[in-house]
């Protein structure tokens, strides 16, 4: 089960600010859980933002990026009312898109 | 399948991820490929990601900014931004030296997008952070140290 993606974006002056703050535990496969057994590995591996259909940022992450993966970027060339889209997929297959209108 | 798509799944190595892209759409195969296989995640020594991504150890450049705390209380959100001033940035590396996984996160940049990211990674250990940039087809490289308290990721 995968827990919904926080998004924020504003448009000023023709510039969209995103703010994205992803939910996921981004285990590294180092961690030992409380008894001395390694918690197995499971991390976002790739992230897309999509303003519209055009792809504003494509990222790869590894297990070195924070729990609840957070992103700050800015893009040009959308208006308030678009819509803006974060899709992830995990080293376990799991994906899922969240979709927000541009303020 | 074209010939694209099955190099790019091959590419993908490890974890196949530039082919789970592509195969959901969600990138193309040249944007697969133009990020870099995942190779890159497997490097344990700034030496490995360069031969990673086929270059040798790329020149410093003042036009590559590292926003980072001087020092991170804790070493499992450590928030930190890379701005390039270089024409033509395709793509910005995050790596953190003295991680397990060297490479933090790797972006794609696409032209109307700023090349000014920020995100927040685990740090192990104080360590020094890289910024590696490509643009115009070139990579470029910068660096700033991070101290960390309480290190983050052990857990």
């Amino acid at each position: 089960m995968t827990n919904p993606t926080r998004i924020r974006a504003v448009a000023r002056d023709g510039v969209t600010e995103v703010r994205v703050l992803m939910s996921h535990v981004m285990e590294t496969g180092r961690r030992k859980d409380p008894v001395g057994n390694l918690v197995p590995a499971h991390f976002i591996t790739g992230v897309a933002v999509r303003h519209n259909d055009r792809l504003v940022l494509a990222a790869e992450f590894g297990p070195s990026v924070s729990a609840n993966p957070y992103l700050l970027f800015r893009f040009n060339g959308a208006e308030k009312g678009e819509r803006l889209s974060v899709s992830w997929v995990d080293s376990r297959g799991e994906s899922r898109s969240d979709e927000v209108q541009i303020a | 399948m074209d010939w694209q798509r099955r190099d790019v799944l091959k590419a993908g190595g490890g974890l196949g991820l530039a082919g789970v892209l592509v195969a959901l759409g969600v990138i193309s195969p040249e944007q697969a490929l133009a990020a870099g296989n995942r190779a890159i995640f497997e490097a344990g020594s700034l030496d490995a990601v360069f031969a990673a991504l086929g270059t040798g150890k790329p020149p410093d450049s003042a036009d590559i900014v590292i926003s980072a705390p001087d020092v991170a209380e804790n070493g499992a959100l450590v928030s930190i931004g890379v701005a390039s001033r270089l024409p033509a940035t395709e793509q910005i590396v995050i790596l953190v030296d003295r991680n397990p996984n060297v490479v933090a996160a790797s972006f794609s940049v696409p032209p109307g997008t700023l090349p000014d990211i920020q995100t927040r990674v685990k740090m192990a250990e104080s360590s020094p952070v890289h910024a590696l940039v490509r643009a115009d087809g070139k990579f470029h490289m910068a660096r700033r140290d991070v101290r960390v308290t309480i290190g983050g990721c052990a857990g």
